[in-house]
């Protein structure tokens, strides 16, 4: 029983990351119907900033509460800066041409940033793994038994940062003007063009929103797993396009749903089955739910012109 | 149309890039992924062309992924040596010289690394690679090719046996095992141990087989055998099961990327008992990414820097004055394998396959820096193993076992 709550504990952890990471790829294909294959390299990119900052703030002020602020301000400020610059450079040039070319540069970008981040020249970190420093100083928030049952301090604080900014994104997404504008670019962005939309800001604001969550996510995994390299985003990245894909892409609650249950589930099949089975399983209900539901749980199927 | 004629352009410019690269072999030239280590340039050695008057050794390994460290060290090993005896006045009135590629980690690349070596470069003898998986794929390409192959240290039994042109200058997994459970039964006086093996790894798979039974075989027990994928970062409902079992000390013959994860996890979830290891946590990243979780674990492995024999102390002089920091065991058998691939190639009558490898194979009593170097009619170096205990920022020296 103990074991089990345990594994539901470590399993919504894991999901809680995954539905970081997989928010921002709902969110881009919300608007632009481009899956950003990149998108988990952003977040790579992100956790290095972040990285560095730590160290540029040193051991003491990288602890405090205004350093782990600033920490994450940089880091979400930097990679929004990079999601625009992605969007002007990589995207925007190809917006008119067929979609299969976008999705090709973005696999491109992917991987010009984990591998480019792989040189050691300059400032870029280069291959070997790294220790992510503890700026959360961890402690235990719930014990039960002779530590049978542990729940950290982070695990809650990232749930309730995934879970807030979930509700923040459905918020601005359905309630405010920049939401309409978005979803009216998102139906169809000539004609919001011609209604007097900035469609290119627009564009290019969610761009930036969805980099930033992802190098928010990127903190709190490296925050909870302590390593990191620059082929992290790859593995991360595509976990959470799965879980997007089984929420139904583009609809932000069946993201963090999808993530959720993705997490739980590679979780109980590691922890009962085997960990050689985690990939399968999860790649498994990928397929099952694309059969049974090919728009994800929550999402409608949409006829699509190819 | 205006937008598409400068991407054309620019897509013409790379494939020109790219087939530049191809059409000038420079043996020095490593790929351009390649991670220097810090002063790790070599400017007293100009590339000199390939063929002409050279002698090539090639090297394939990891100078990118989870497994660079090592790949990293063993080219350092190798160029110091080639350094040093270019510096003797080479071998034959030859310079020697290397050719590096990155396998990233992956079997598949280290297949390809090889092909390249043997049909473009035409290198003489091939030095590589450290993870066993890598290896197995090298030494299929090049037995058949008959170029010969020293493996710097992968410990799998199976790689040699590939064929009678392979060769390793390190002991094998089944007496890493075998010193890891007789250190956890008797010097630790450990009854019930935990495995956590890297499934995706026939390193990691060969020393837990030869572990656990060992360990049975002197009164031991194995409560569980967890496994993870190379790669994964969360290891919690791995842990969560061992600890359900209660073990006094968990063997997890993995590498030290994943290694430091684990233990600060371990750690997390309350399991206090000390990890046992193999040679694949060697490197200085894994004081990094365990921090104080992972002190106090023991590990085997291949030599101590701490090690007092003068050739020992000059080699990590010279390493740190090179490359800076204290050379890994990874580095010690880099260096160690092109040092009997020279030392061949001075003794065998001319470079062709079949002489260099007559040659290697009767390498005796051959003074490395991982131990002396006697290579067996399986092509295995026999030599003994040290354990080292983890402390803080370093490994330190606890006893030597023999076969």
């Amino acid at each position: 029983m103990a074991q089990l709550l345990q594994h539901l504990i470590n399993g919504l952890a894991a999901g809680t990351i995954y539905a970081l990471v997989a928010l921002g790829y709902t969110m881009v294909y919300g608007v632009l119907k481009l899956i950003n294959f990149a998108h988990g390299d952003v977040m790579m990119v992100g956790v290095y900033m972040g990285y560095g900052t730590a160290y540029a703030l040193g051991r003491q002020a990288q602890k405090s509460v205004l350093g782990v602020v600033l920490i994450f301000l940089v880091a979400m400020a930097g990679c929004a800066l990079l999601g625009f610059l992605i969007e002007r450079f990589a995207y925007r040039p190809l917006r008119e041409k067929p979609r299969l070319t976008a999705l090709i540069t973005a696999i491109g970008i992917s991987f010009a940033l984990s591998y480019g981040f792989q040189l050691d020249i300059g400032f870029l970190p280069g291959a070997a793994p790294r220790a992510f420093p503890e700026i959360i100083q961890p402690s235990e928030w719930l014990i039960i038994g002779d530590r049978d049952v542990v729940v950290w301090n982070w695990q809650i604080m990232s749930l309730l940062i995934a879970v807030g900014l979930m509700v923040g994104l459905q918020y601005l997404v359905f309630k405010t003007r920049f939401g309409r504008a978005m979803r009216a670019v998102s139906y169809d962005h000539r004609v919001a063009a011609l209604m007097g939309i900035p469609t290119d800001r627009i564009i290019a604001v969610t761009f930036m929103i969805g980099s930033g969550l992802a190098a928010g996510a990127g903190l709190l995994y490296a925050i909870k797993d302590t390593s990191v390299n620059p082929l992290m985003g790859l593995f991360v990245g595509l976990k959470a396009f799965v879980a997007a894909v089984i929420g139904g892409i583009g609809h932000v609650p069946g993201a963090v749903v999808g993530a959720l249950m993705l997490g739980l589930v590679e979780e109980f099949v590691v922890g009962y089955v085997a960990s050689t089975w985690r990939d399968a399983v999860a790649f498994g209900i990928l397929i099952i739910v694309l059969l049974v539901r090919p728009g994800g749980l929550f999402g409608r199927v949409a006829a699509e012109k190819v | 149309m205006r937008r598409l004629v400068p991407l054309l352009l620019a897509g013409f410019a790379l494939i020109a890039a790219g087939c530049e690269k191809k059409s000038q072999p420079s043996p020095t030239e490593t790929p351009p992924s390649t991670a220097q280590a810090p002063g790790g340039d070599v400017p007293g050695t100009p590339p000199p062309p390939a063929n002409s008057g050279t002698l090539l050794l090639g090297v394939a390994t990891a100078l990118t992924g989870g497994q660079a460290t090592f790949g990293i060290s063993t080219r350092n090993g190798v160029e110091l040596a080639i350094k040093e005896a270019n510096a003797a006045g080479g071998v034959k009135g030859q310079k020697v010289a290397m050719k590096v590629y990155d396998n990233q980690g992956k079997p598949e690349e280290s297949a390809q690394a090889v092909s390249r070596l043997i049909t473009q470069d035409k290198v003489l003898v091939i030095l590589g690679d450290v993870a066993s998986s890598n290896s197995l794929a090298m030494a299929e390409k090049a037995q058949p090719a008959g170029v010969p192959m020293i493996s710097p240290a992968s410990t799998n039994p199976a790689v040699t046996e590939k064929g009678d042109y392979i060769f390793r200058v390190c002991f094998i997994d089944p007496f890493q095992g075998f010193v890891m459970a007789k250190f956890a039964r008797e010097t630790l006086k450990t009854a019930n141990v935990a495995v956590l093996q890297d499934n995706k790894s026939a390193y990691s798979i060969g020393l837990t087989e030869v572990f656990v039974r060992k360990f049975t075989e002197m009164g031991g027990k194995i409560t569980t055998t967890e496994s993870f994928s190379q790669g994964d970062t969360d290891y919690r409902a791995q842990l969560t099961a061992i600890k359900k079992t209660q073990p006094d000390a968990i063997y997890v013959p993995g590498y030290y990327s994943e290694v430091g994860i684990i233990a600060r996890q371990a750690r997390e979830l309350g399991l206090k008992v000390p990890l046992l290891g193999g040679d694949g946590w060697d490197s200085e990243k894994l004081f990094e990414l365990g921090g104080s979780a992972i002190q106090g674990s023991y590990f085997s492995n291949h030599y101590s820097p701490d090690n007092k024999e003068p050739r020992v102390q000059k080699f990590v002089a010279d390493y740190k004055a090179a490359y800076g920091g204290v050379p890994d065991a990874l580095a010690a058998l880099g260096y160690d394998a092109a040092n009997v691939a020279i030392d061949a190639l001075k003794r065998a009558p001319d470079t062709s396959g079949p002489a260099v490898r007559d040659a290697i194979a009767q390498t005796k009593n051959f003074p490395g820096i991982a131990g002396t170097i006697t290579l067996d009619d399986k092509r295995n170096a026999v030599k003994s193993a040290v354990v080292l205990k983890v402390g803080d920022g370093k490994a330190e020296f606890v006893t030597t076992v023999n076969p």
